[in-house]
């Protein structure tokens, strides 16, 4: 019995074994050369495509598949064809962990494009980075991903060479919203909210240390929870607090009831945002009481670009049910520098290295010195990995529409 | 603390619409010992039959003429759910062990949500709700919002009709014999299956009433809303004394109150300053909760009865 017994055992382990090493086998197969000779390259892509911040995740979306379409048409990189894997990170750190694992796993993804959330991002990058792939946000503000968790004393180190971002940080947005307030708007009170999430705090952080050092003042600080909708007694507070303006750290899904139940409480003075209040979604949630309100944004308004045109141009004509959004142009960019370095790489060796790990480090380093003039501007990275393109805008909802009201590059006061 | 009236208002108006959710779970834990956890998502349902109505209606309509027919067929939305819930999902489990209409509880309670979130047009994000227009009521030393007032009536509406119906009618009293025993209560001639679906249907009602008072306040009908809004309802049910609709709204309004007097005024408090504000709030309501319990382990108006937990 007890012979038989291990009999099967070994048995079974060896035939699980080669079934194992067969799979292996054939999906190896599958991820060569398949077809006419052209080798498959997947740009993976993690963005809230369900949820509250769903708007902007589509706007991702889409104009990653845009600028994959624009790649393949212009046959941008011979023998390549490029495709785009959307994963659903519905704005939780622990889901678009898995997601990066699962793109990590996946032997044709050779970049990944994504997240929205700064907070999903700071998740992702580990998971990404241990593994070479890289990675570029069009949307992660949080200064800590790219200069370390000691950015604010000035001893700035990059955790990880594999992740990039397009857009501008929080350390300049929170700081150009202080200047131009307190400098053209001649607001000199202030009431800070945040919804104590990475980027919400962050943002609220970098703008009061600004705003106190141009002689601001600050009258109240509040924290809230970003999945309440009742501010009721917040408002009343913030109402009553005597403020030129209220700013808020945080996303339109919490940011717009929030404003809307201040002003129903009696304030007549405008909400002031980050480029997450920079969505139609937060005009629509909040009525109209939203006239008069700020958010800056990165990057100048996109009308204002000639490659913008284009890009605005082509996502129509693709017919894509959703707007673009505030990180549309960013998440263009994004995906067209993994094509631009994926093109450096393939162009250096005469195609990508046969050996996975090999061909994702290449790309990764080589995403470090590409430069291109793309949808927001000129396009290349900085020794953090940061956007080079350090322009913002203002904008304020008159008639119930963001219109740009200032453009322009920060500088330390 | 000038604004202390406002606060007040602001806290009773939140309280209030606690207290009508928590009606919900309180009958159904009187009639029949069991925690209806996916009251919270009957309770969103009922926002999104009123929005519903709402967007049936040819666009200009003034709210005021749209919102009786809001109200109906949220209440019936939200009622059909109820009693189909009763009906199909716990009916079958009555007489089996505690644990399995609990556990059916939450798995309702998901599935709801994700029906919603699944099927509801554009529901995927947060859809907005019309808005009363106009501002607020001055009363000098208080200014009432719109939204409130319809809370504050819907309320005062809702229980007076249930406390009547309880003590005055026959059903009512039905209702109370089997909340007491429900064998004897069957053997007096007491239809009990048809009690609990009333107690589910009149749970439902008013969760759908004050679902179309949350959308009012906050502008906006969510898949999520019914979760946290639930558990704060349970909680004011438990703290008023779970099985007794009086204790559901006095619970409801000392947690509504003690919210609002929380994220006023116990940031100014010298030395707590880190303590106060909105993201401190659900902490102090739930330091409420553990204060009462341990002062009267039965809730503020609960009767101490040993063989129920």
């Amino acid at each position: 019995m007890r012979h038989r017994s291990l009999f099967t055992i070994s048995t079974t382990a060896v035939a699980v074994g080669a079934l194992t090493l067969s799979a292996c086998g054939s999906r190896d197969d599958s991820g060569g050369d398949s077809g006419g000779g052209d080798k498959t390259v997947v740009i993976g892509l993690d963005a809230p495509l369900s949820g509250d911040l769903s708007a902007l995740g589509a706007g991702i979306k889409n104009s990653a598949d845009l600028a994959v379409k624009v790649a393949n048409k212009n046959n941008e990189v011979d023998g390549v064809k490029f495709k785009l894997e959307s994963l659903d990170d519905q704005g939780q750190a622990g889901t678009g962990q898995q997601n990066a694992t699962k793109l990590v796993g996946n032997q044709e993804v050779y970049g990944v494009v994504g997240p929205l959330n700064s907070h999903v991002g700071e998740s992702m990058q580990k998971v990404l980075g241990n593994a070479n792939l890289v990675q570029v946000s069009p949307a992660n503000t949080a200064p800590q991903l790219t200069q370390g968790a000691k950015w604010q004393s000035g001893d700035k180190v990059r955790g990880f060479d594999s992740y990039f971002r397009t857009c501008a940080t929080d350390d300049v947005q929170g700081p150009f919203a202080a200047q131009y307030l307190y400098n053209e708007k001649k607001f000199k009170k202030a009431y800070i909210i945040d919804d104590k999430k990475t980027y919400g705090a962050g943002l609220a952080g970098t703008f009061t240390t600004e705003f106190k050092k141009l002689g601001g003042k600050i009258v109240g600080t509040d924290h809230v929870n970003p999945d309440d909708r009742d501010f009721s007694a917040v408002a009343t507070k913030v109402a009553k607090s005597g403020a030129d303006f209220v700013y808020i750290g945080s996303e339109y899904p919490t940011a717009a009831p929030l404003s809307a139940q201040i002003k129903k409480a009696g304030a007549t003075f405008p909400t002031v945002g980050g480029d997450a209040l920079y969505s139609a979604e937060y005009i629509k949630l909040h009525k109209k009481k939203s006239e008069g309100d700020m958010a800056t944004s990165v990057g100048a308004p996109l009308n204002t670009l000639d490659t913008a045109k284009e890009f605005m141009k082509n996502y129509k004509a693709q017919g894509y049910k959703l707007p673009y959004e505030a990180y549309g142009g960013y998440a263009y960019d994004s995906t067209w520098a993994i094509v631009q370095a994926v093109k450096a790489v393939a162009e250096e060796g005469d195609g990508l290295p046969d050996d996975v790990d090999e061909a994702r480090e290449k790309i990764a380093k080589a995403v470090q010195s590409v430069k291109f003039s793309g949808v927001t501007g000129e396009v290349a990275f900085d020794k953090f990995g940061d956007t080079t393109n350090k322009q913002l805008s203002v904008y304020e909802v008159k008639g119930g529409d963001h219109k740009a009201v200032k453009t322009g590059t920060f500088g330390e006061s | 603390m000038n604004d202390l009236p406002d606060q007040l208002a602001n806290g009773l108006a939140l309280g209030a619409l606690y207290g009508l959710i928590a009606i919900g779970y309180t009958m159904v834990y009187g009639i029949v010992q069991l925690i209806n956890f996916a009251h919270g998502e009957i309770f969103m349902i009922g926002g999104f039959g009123a929005l519903t109505a709402w967007l049936w209606l040819p666009a200009g309509t003034s709210l005021t003429l749209a919102l009786p027919l809001m109200i109906l067929l949220g209440v019936v939305c939200a009622v059909l759910v109820g009693v189909g819930a009763e009906r199909f999902a716990y009916r079958p489990l009555r007489g089996g062990p505690r644990l399995s209409p609990l556990i059916t509880a939450i798995g309702l309670s998901l599935a709801l949500q994700q029906a919603i979130w699944a099927f509801y047009p554009d529901a995927k994000k947060a859809r907005p709700f019309p808005q009363f227009e106009g501002g607020d009521f001055d009363l000098g030393f208080v200014s009432i919002a719109r939204e409130d007032l319809f809370i504050y009536v819907a309320a005062l509406v809702c229980m007076l009709t249930l406390g009547l119906f309880v003590s005055k009618t026959r059903t009512g009293r039905a209702m109370q014999a089997t909340s007491q025993d429900p064998d004897t209560a069957k053997l007096m001639g007491v239809n009990t299956d048809r009690i609990i679906v009333m107690a589910f249907a009149i749970g439902a009602a008013f969760a759908a009433v004050a679902a179309i008072a949350q959308g009012f306040k906050t502008g906006e009908v969510q898949f999520r809303m019914g979760f946290i809004a639930g558990l704060k309802a349970f909680t004011a049910a438990v703290l008023g004394g779970i099985g007794n609709i009086y204790g559901a709204m006095v619970g409801g309004l000392v947690l509504g109150v003690g919210e609002a007097m929380a994220i006023a005024y116990i940031g100014n408090v010298p030395g707590m300053e880190q303590f106060g504000g909105g993201s401190w709030k659900d902490v102090w309501a739930f330091a409420l909760l553990i204060l009462v319990l341990l002062i009267r382990p039965q809730g503020i108006l609960g009767e101490r009865v040993t063989d129920r937990a």
